[in-house]
C-alpha cells in the first residue's frame, strides 16, 4: 500500500509546494491537502482538497478514517493580519495543533508526525550565545508567534508520550526566502526603504523555499529519524549586508522610537513585536544535527538564498556594474593625474 | 607589517589580484559565484576570471603618487564590496573584510605611535589550533584586550584573530553591539567559548572583567578575583592550552581617581570613571594618556592530559584558576620593573 499523507495548511506557498512534489512521488498513494483557504492554483488530481479549519469535525473524520500514514502539521503561522488578528493566529495556531493532535491520537495508521515549527522558538535576545543548538535551554519568547511554536511543540512532545509509536520530528525552519515566498520578512525587503534600529546590525539566516520543499520531502519520505532539528543555509547574513544585497536604502531609528515606526511599518509587512525584536539581534542556529541525522544539507546557503530572492523579486538602486564603471572612472582619472605628475615634475 | 590574510585566488576585472578575504576553495563569495555561474553556463568565460576590459594598460611609471592610487584602488574596491554586500561574515559575525580594511587601521596608530606596544613571547601562541589567552584586564575601556588583538594580528607569524569573549553589556549598545561581533567578538559563555574553541580559534577571555576594568587608579597592577574559574572549565573541556598574557601599560591610559557609582547606576554602567582629564575636561578627557605599553604572552598551561573529567573536581579548577593568575600577576610585576617610568 503507498502512503498517504495528509498536509495541514497546504494552501500557503511552503504547502502549495509540498504538496505538489508529494503528488508526483510514486509511493505516495494519497494527498489530502486540509486548509479552509483557496491555493493560489488548483491542486494536482491526487490530491484531495479539505477546505476546512483545523478546529472542524470533518477532520477528525479524514484523520482518523482515511488511513493516513503521515501527518505534516504545517498550519502554524506567523502572520497576525492574514489570520484575521492576533487573538484569532493564536487560537488557530494551538487550538487548531490540539485538535489536530487529538484526531490523530486516535489514528489507527499513524506512523508519523512532521511538524514545521521555527527557530523563532530561540527568541531574540542580546544574552543570547551566538549560535543556537537544539537542546540548549532558552528563555521562552513571552509572546507573539515564536511563543505560539513553543506551545505547539509542546503538545507534539506530549503526543509523542502518548503514541510512542508515531515517529515525531519538529523541523525548526529559519526565515524562509525564494522567488515565491511571502512572508513578512519578504515584505520587509520589499519595502522603498528598509527600516533598522540605529547601531545594531543583528546576524540573520535564510532557507530557501526549495530547501524547505526538500527537507519536508525527506523528512516525510526517508528513513524518519524523530527528533527536533534545526533548519537553516549554511552560514549567516548580517542585517545590513542582506539590506545592500536588496539594494535599499536602509533606514535607521532610533531605539526609543522603534515600536512607533514598527506599529505604522507593521501595518504594511504584517510585523509582530518579536520580529522586530529579530531584526534588532538577530537569531542563528546551528544545522549539524540536521546534517548528520536527518542526512539534510541544504544546496543554497543563507547568502546565495538571499542573492536568489533579491535577484528575481527586488531591483537593486544601486548594480554591480554601476559600481564597477565608477571604480573604473575614478582610478582612471587618479591614474591619469598621477601620470602626468610623474612626467611634469622633474622639469 | 600589513598581515598576510588568506586572500582570494582569482583575478579582478581589471586582471589583477582580488583582494577579498579567501572563503572555501580559496576564492571569495563573489568570484566562488562567477565559478557556479560558469559551471552552469557550459559556453562561459574561464572560470573565476573576469575578460579584460578595453581599458587602456597601467601606466608603468605613476611616479611618487603611485603608492597613493594603489591605496585609493584597494579603498575603492573595500567600499564597492560593501556598497553591493559582498563580503563574508562567520556564524559569530566576524567580519574580517572590514577589520583588515576600517578597524585595524584605525587602532594601529594609538598601537603603535601612542602607546609604542612591544610584544615578549609571542612563540607561546600557537600557528594554528584552539587555545584560550587569558589576560589581566585594566583600564576603564577595554583597549587592553584591542592591543592584545592587534598584537596577535600584526605581529604573531600566523597573524591570527584573538575571538574575545565581551561582556554582555557590549551587546545591548547601540553601535557597540556590531562592531563588537564585526571584530570576533561574542558573548562571554561557555555555550560560545567552547564552540569556538571546538572549531580551533584562538579565544581570548578577561576573568577580571568590570572588577578589573573600574578598579582605582591606587590598585593598579594588582589583580582581581578570576571569575568562577568558568574559562578553566571551558579549557578543560575541550582540551585547549591555556596561554596567560600580562598586559603592563593600560593602568594609566585613565588613571581612575573616583567612581561616581549613582551616575553609573541611574546610566546603567558598571562604573562612571572619574580621571584627572574626565569629566572635567569633557570630551578631550576621553584621550587617553600615552604610558608605554608591554604585553607579555606567557608559556602555555596545557590542559590536555587532565582530561575533560578533571571539570568535575573543583580543586582541579581552583588550582588551574589560580595557577594563570599567579603566572599573569608575576609577569606583570616583572615587566614593571623592566618598563621603568610609566611613560618611558
Amino acid at each position: 500500500m503507498g502512503r498517504r499523507v495528509l498536509v495541514t495548511g497546504a494552501a500557503r506557498t511552503t504547502g502549495r509546494r509540498l504538496v505538489g512534489a508529494l503528488a508526483e512521488e510514486p509511493e505516495v498513494e494519497r494527498v489530502v491537502a486540509v486548509d479552509d483557504l483557496e491555493p493560489g492554483e488548483p491542486f494536482p488530481d491526487k490530491v484531495e482538497h479539505l477546505a476546512v479549519d483545523l478546529r472542524s469535525p470533518a477532520l477528525v473524520r479524514t484523520v482518523q478514517s482515511a488511513g493516513i500514514d503521515t501527518c505534516v502539521h504545517l498550519g502554524v503561522t506567523a502572520e497576525p493580519r492574514a489570520a484575521g488578528g492576533r487573538v484569532t493566529m493564536k487560537e488557530r495556531n494551538v487550538l487548531g495543533t490540539m485538535q489536530l493532535l487529538a484526531a490523530a491520537y486516535h489514528a489507527p495508521d499513524l506512523r508519523r508526525l512532521v511538524l514545521k515549527s521555527t527557530t523563532a522558538v530561540y527568541g531574540s535576545a542580546a544574552g543570547d550565545p551566538a549560535v543556537w543548538t537544539e537542546s540548549m535551554s532558552h528563555d521562552t519568547p513571552r509572546h507573539g508567534f515564536g511563543k505560539d511554536a513553543i506551545e505547539v511543540e509542546d503538545y507534539v512532545r506530549s503526543f509523542h508520550r502518548r503514541r510512542p509509536d508515531v515517529a515525531v520530528t519538529v523541523l525548526r525552519l529559519a526565515n524562509q526566502v525564494g522567488p515565491t515566498v511571502d512572508n513578512p520578512l519578504t515584505r520587509y525587503f520589499e519595502l522603498p526603504v528598509c527600516p533598522t534600529v540605529l547601531g545594531f546590525d543583528p546576524r540573520l539566516q535564510f532557507l530557501h523555499e526549495e530547501d524547505t520543499a526538500e527537507v519536508l520531502l525527506r523528512t516525510i519520505l526517508g528513513p524518519a529519524p524523530a527528533g527536533t532539528f534545526n533548519v537553516a543555509g549554511d552560514g549567516v547574513v548580517l542585517l545590513s549586508q542582506a539590506i545592500r544585497i536588496a539594494g535599499k536604502p536602509p533606514l535607521p531609528i532610533p531605539e526609543p522610537l522603534v515600536n512607533r515606526v514598527a506599529e505604522v511599518v507593521g501595518r504594511t509587512v504584517d510585523f509582530s513585536p518579536e520580529q522586530v525584536r529579530f531584526l534588532q539581534y538577530g537569531r542563528v542556529a546551528d544545522t549539524s544535527a540536521a546534517a548528520d541525522q536527518l542526512g539534510f544539507i541544504p544546496k543554497w546557503s543563507s547568502l546565495h538564498a538571499f542573492e536568489d530572492f533579491a535577484a528575481t523579486r527586488l531591483r537593486k538602486l544601486v548594480t554591480e556594474e554601476q559600481v564597477t564603471r565608477a571604480e573604473h572612472e575614478v582610478l582612471g582619472l587618479l591614474r591619469r593625474t598621477a601620470a602626468w605628475v610623474a612626467r611634469e615634475l622633474p622639469r | 607589517m600589513t598581515p598576510a590574510r588568506e586572500r582570494c585566488q582569482a583575478r579582478t576585472r581589471k586582471g589583477e589580484r582580488c583582494r577579498n578575504p579567501a572563503g572555501p576553495g580559496g576564492l571569495c563569495a563573489r568570484h566562488r559565484r562567477q565559478l557556479e555561474e560558469a559551471a552552469a553556463a557550459p559556453e562561459g568565460g574561464a572560470p573565476g576570471v573576469h575578460t579584460p576590459p578595453a581599458e587602456p594598460p597601467d601606466d608603468p611609471d605613476l611616479g611618487p603618487l603611485g603608492p597613493v592610487v594603489d591605496w585609493v584602488e584597494e579603498a575603492l574596491e573595500f567600499l564597492g564590496r560593501r556598497v553591493l554586500g559582498e563580503y563574508e561574515v562567520d556564524e559569530f559575525g566576524h567580519d574580517p573584510d572590514l577589520v583588515e580594511h576600517v578597524l585595524a587601521p584605525l587602532l594601529r596608530p594609538l598601537y603603535r605611535h601612542w602607546w609604542r606596544v612591544e610584544t615578549l613571547g609571542l612563540e607561546h601562541v600557537p600557528d594554528s589550533g584552539p587555545a584560550l589567552v587569558v589576560g589581566n584586564h585594566a583600564g576603564t575601556l577595554p583597549f587592553d584586550a584591542l592591543m592584545v588583538a592587534l598584537a596577535l594580528l600584526d605581529e604573531h607569524p600566523a597573524h591570527r584573530s584573538l575571538r574575545m569573549l565581551a561582556a554582555d553589556l557590549a551587546f545591548n549598545l547601540p553601535v557597540v553591539a556590531p562592531l563588537a561581533r564585526k571584530s570576533g567578538n561574542t558573548l562571554a559563555c561557555a555555550e560560545d567559548a567552547t564552540r569556538l574553541l571546538e572549531a580551533g580559534e584562538l579565544v581570548g577571555v578577561w576573568p577580571e572583567g568590570y572588577k578589573g576594568l573600574g578598579k582605582p587608579y591606587r590598585e593598579r597592577y594588582r589583580l582581581q578575583r578570576f571569575g568562577r574559574g568558568g574559562f578553566v572549565e571551558v579549557a578543560l573541556r575541550t582540551g585547549a592550552p591555556i596561554v596567560p598574557v600580562a598586559v603592563v601599560g593600560s593602568e594609566e591610559i585613565y588613571p581612575m581617581l573616583a567612581n561616581l557609582r549613582r551616575l553609573a547606576r541611574l546610566l546603567g554602567f558598571p562604573y562612571f570613571p572619574v580621571t584627572p582629564t574626565f569629566p572635567a575636561l569633557g570630551p578631550l578627557g576621553a584621550i587617553p594618556l600615552p604610558s608605554k605599553w608591554l604585553i607579555e604572552f606567557c608559556p602555555p598551561i596545557e590542559t590536555a592530559q587532565l582530561g575533560p573529567e578533571a571539570v568535575l573536581d573543583p580543586m582541579v579548577l581552583f588550582d588551574l584558576t589560580d595557577q594563570v593568575r599567579d603566572t599573569i600577576q608575576q609577569a606583570v610585576h616583572k615587566n614593571l620593573l623592566a618598563r621603568g617610568s610609566v611613560f618611558g
